[in-house]
C-alpha cells in the first residue's frame, strides 16, 4: 500500500533523474533543453502531489461552507503556476540561444562547437 | 504612510518599473544608459537610507500589500540584507558609470536599450533576494535575475558568449530547481513559506529526514548558483565572454547573493533544527572551500586572459567567504560578511581597470598588453593597488578580511593551523598572478603586432572610468584603515544569526 500510495513520488524521482541525466550527458543543446524541461516538470509534480488532501475537494467556496468539508491546499498549485511561467521563460530563452548558436557555429552539438573554438 | 516606510519595497520595484520603459525607448543614443544609471544610483541611495535605518533601530519588517505576514509575503531587512542591498546597488551603479564607453565599444547600439532593460531586471532580482523574507519569493527573484543575466552574458562581443550563456543557463536552472525542491520539502513539513515562520515551526519537526533532505537540496542548488568549487565551471566562462561592464557588475555581487541565501537558510533554519548538522556542514564545506581557493588561485596563475584570471580568482575568494560560513561560529560569519563587502570593492576595482584596458587596446589578453604600464600609468597603477588589496597587504581592505578570517579559523585548534597555512599559500598564489600582470605591464616592451616595437603613446582610460577606478581604490584603502562600517554591520548580523542557534 505505502509503495503504491507513493506512486506520484516515485514518478517524481524518476523524472528528476531522467531529466538530470539528459542535461548532464547529452551533447545536443536541444536535447539538453528537453532534459531541463523534464527535470522541472518533476518538481511541478512534487508540489502538485503534496497539495492533495485525502477526501478533499477543489478549494472553491460556494455559498456557506460546511465546517466538515475538506479542501485540497491551493497554495502549491499557485506556486507551481509561477514556476511553470519561469520554466517557459527558461525554455524559450534556451532555445533562442540554441538558434543563435546554430547561426554562429552551424551546429548545436557541443563536441563540434568545442572543436571549432579550439581551432580558432 | 510616509515614504520612508515604503523604502523596503521601493528599492526592489523601482528598477522593475523602469526596465520596460527602457525597452520601449529602444535606441535613442545614450538615453537608455542615462536612465539606467540614474535608476541604479537611486536604488543605491535608498539602500544607504535603509542601512542607516537598520543600524539605528534594528530589523525592518514590511508586509507586502498589508497582508499580515505568514499569509502574505513579508520583506525583512536586517543588517546583513542591508549590506547586500548596498553592495548590489553600489556595484551596479559603479559598473554603469564606468562602463559606458566599454559598452559602446562591445555592444551594438541597437541592442543597448534592451541590454540596459535586462540590467535593471537583474538588479531587481538581486535586490529582491536580499530584501524578501519568503522562501518561494527568493526562487522567483533568483530566476528574474538569472534570466536577465543570461541575456546580458549572451550579448558579449565574441561568439563564445552564446555558449557561455547557454552553460550558465543550464547550471543556473538546475541550481534554482534544486533549491525549489528543497523549499518544497520544507513546505511539506511546515506548511509555510515565510522564513521566520518556518524557523519557528521547524522546531516541532526538528531532526526529521525530510528536513535533512531539504537542507541537502537547498545547499546543492545554492552551491551551483554561487559557483562553489567544484561547480564553478560556468563562472570564469561567463565573466570572460560577457560584455565587460556586465562582468564588473556580476563579479562584485551576483554570486554573493546566493551565498547570502545560503547563510540565511543555514543559520536561521537548518542549524537550529538539525542536531548533528553543524558537523555535517563543516565536514562537507571545509574540504570544498580548501579545494576552491587552492584550485581557483592555482588556475588563475596560468590564465593569460585577465577577465578569466579574475574569474578564477573569484572562485578562490568566494571559497574564503564560504569557509567563514562553514566554521559555524560568530567569528566565522563576521569574517565572511566583512569579505562580502571588501571583495566587492576589490573585484569591482580590478574589473573596472580591465575594462579600461579593453576600451583602449581591444583585448584583455596579457600577450597583447605588453608595456601598458607606460601607456596608461594611472589605470594600471589602480589595477595594481586593487591587486595589493586582493592579496591582503596591511592598510588595505583585503587585509582586514584575511585578518578576521584567520582569527576565526585559528579558534578551531589544529585544523585551524592547517587551514591558516593553506590560506596563506593561496594568498601567495595571488601574489604570483598579480605580479604576472605587473611584469607584463611594466617590464615588457609594447609590441606593434609585427614583431617590432610600437611607439609609446599615452592612452589613459576614459575619464569617468578612471574616476570610478580611483574612487574604488581609495575605498579599498579607506576601509583598510578605518573598517568600522563593514565590521559593525557584520558583528550585528552575526550576533542575530548565531543567537538563533544557541
Amino acid at each position: 500500500m505505502t509503495l503504491l500510495g507513493l506512486y506520484n513520488y516515485w514518478i517524481y524521482i524518476l523524472l528528476l533523474v531522467v531529466g538530470l541525466y539528459a542535461v548532464l550527458v547529452k551533447s545536443n543543446y536541444v536535447k539538453r533543453m528537453i532534459g531541463l524541461g523534464i527535470f522541472q516538470a518533476a518538481v511541478f509534480l512534487l508540489f502538485i502531489s503534496m497539495d492533495k488532501v485525502e477526501g478533499g475537494t477543489g478549494p472553491i467556496i460556494r455559498g456557506i461552507p460546511d465546517p466538515d468539508q475538506l479542501f485540497s491546499n491551493p497554495l502549491p498549485q499557485v506556486l507551481i503556476l509561477t514556476a511553470i511561467v519561469v520554466g517557459i521563460a527558461v525554455t524559450a530563452l534556451g532555445l533562442a540561444l540554441a538558434i543563435r548558436i546554430r547561426e554562429e557555429y552551424g551546429t548545436i552539438e557541443e563536441n563540434e562547437i568545442r572543436r571549432q573554438d579550439h581551432e580558432a | 504612510m510616509t515614504l520612508t516606510e515604503q523604502l523596503p519595497i521601493l528599492v526592489v520595484v523601482l528598477p522593475m518599473f523602469v526596465a520596460p520603459l527602457l525597452a520601449v525607448l529602444a535606441s535613442r543614443g545614450q538615453l537608455p544608459w542615462l536612465v539606467a544609471t540614474i535608476t541604479s544610483a537611486l536604488t543605491f541611495v535608498i539602500a544607504v537610507a535603509l542601512t542607516s535605518q537598520v543600524m539605528a533601530s534594528g530589523q525592518i519588517d514590511y508586509a507586502l500589500g498589508n497582508w499580515p505576514v505568514p499569509f502574505g509575503i513579508g520583506l525583512t531587512i536586517g543588517p546583513l540584507s542591508a549590506m547586500i542591498l548596498m553592495i548590489v546597488s553600489g556595484a551596479s551603479t559603479v559598473a554603469l558609470v564606468a562602463g559606458r564607453e566599454s559598452m559602446n565599444a562591445e555592444v551594438d547600439p541597437s541592442h543597448q536599450a534592451l541590454l540596459y532593460a535586462s540590467w535593471l531586471l537583474a538588479l531587481t532580482g538581486l535586490l529582491g533576494i536580499a530584501a524578501t523574507g519568503d522562501a518561494f519569493n527568493v526562487f522567483v527573484f533568483m530566476e528574474i535575475s538569472s534570466l536577465a543575466s543570461y541575456v546580458m552574458v549572451a550579448n558579449g562581443p565574441k561568439r563564445q558568449a552564446l555558449t557561455a550563456s547557454f552553460k550558465y543557463l543550464v547550471t543556473g536552472t538546475l541550481g534554482a530547481t534544486f533549491y525549489l525542491v528543497g523549499v518544497g520539502y520544507l513546505y511539506m513539513m511546515t506548511g509555510t513559506l515565510n522564513i521566520a515562520d518556518m524557523s519557528v515551526r521547524l522546531g516541532e519537526v526538528s531532526d526529521t529526514l525530510p528536513v535533512m533532505i531539504a537542507g541537502g537540496f537547498i545547499m546543492l542548488g545554492l552551491a551551483l548558483k554561487a559557483a562553489l568549487f567544484p561547480m564553478h565551471a560556468w563562472m570564469p566562462n561567463a565573466y570572460q565572454f560577457a560584455p565587460t561592464p556586465v562582468a564588473i557588475f556580476f563579479a562584485a555581487c551576483s554570486t554573493k547573493v546566493a551565498l547570502f541565501v545560503m547563510l540565511r537558510f543555514q543559520y536561521e533554519l537548518l542549524l537550529p533544527n538539525l542536531g548533528p548538522h553543524a558537523v555535517f556542514l563543516s565536514s562537507w564545506l571545509i574540504p570544498l572551500c580548501v579545494g576552491g581557493f587552492l584550485v581557483g588561485s592555482a588556475v588563475a596563475m596560468f590564465e593569460r586572459d585577465l577577465k578569466r584570471m579574475l574569474g578564477y580568482s573569484s572562485v578562490a575568494q568566494l571559497a574564503y567567504i564560504v569557509l567563514g560560513i562553514s566554521l559555524v561560529s560568530s567569528a566565522g560569519i563576521t569574517a565572511s560578511m566583512i569579505h562580502f563587502f571588501n571583495h566587492a570593492l576589490i573585484k569591482a576595482a580590478l574589473f573596472v581597470a580591465v575594462a579600461g584596458m579593453i576600451v583602449r587596446f581591444g583585448s584583455s589578453n596579457l600577450d597583447q598588453l605588453g608595456g601598458i604600464g607606460k601607456r596608461m600609468p594611472l589605470t594600471v597603477l589602480g589595477f595594481v593597488l586593487a591587486g595589493v588589496s586582493l592579496i591582503g597587504v596591511p592598510l588595505t581592505a583585503g587585509f582586514i578580511s584575511k585578518w578576521y578570517l584567520i582569527q576565526a579559523v585559528l579558534a578551531e585548534g589544529v585544523l585551524g593551523i592547517v587551514l591558516t597555512v593553506l590560506i596563506l599559500l593561496s594568498s601567495l598564489m595571488a601574489v604570483v598572478y598579480i605580479w604576472k600582470v605587473v611584469e607584463v605591464a611594466y617590464f615588457k616592451e609594447p609590441a606593434d603586432g609585427h614583431g617590432g616595437q610600437a611607439a609609446i603613446t599615452r592612452q589613459e582610460a576614459p575619464l569617468p572610468l578612471l574616476v570610478v577606478l580611483w574612487v574604488l581604490v581609495a575605498a579599498n584603502f579607506w576601509f583598510g584603515i578605518d573598517p568600522s562600517l563593514p565590521i559593525s554591520l557584520a558583528t550585528q548580523a552575526a550576533a542575530s544569526l548565531v543567537g538563533g542557534i544557541q
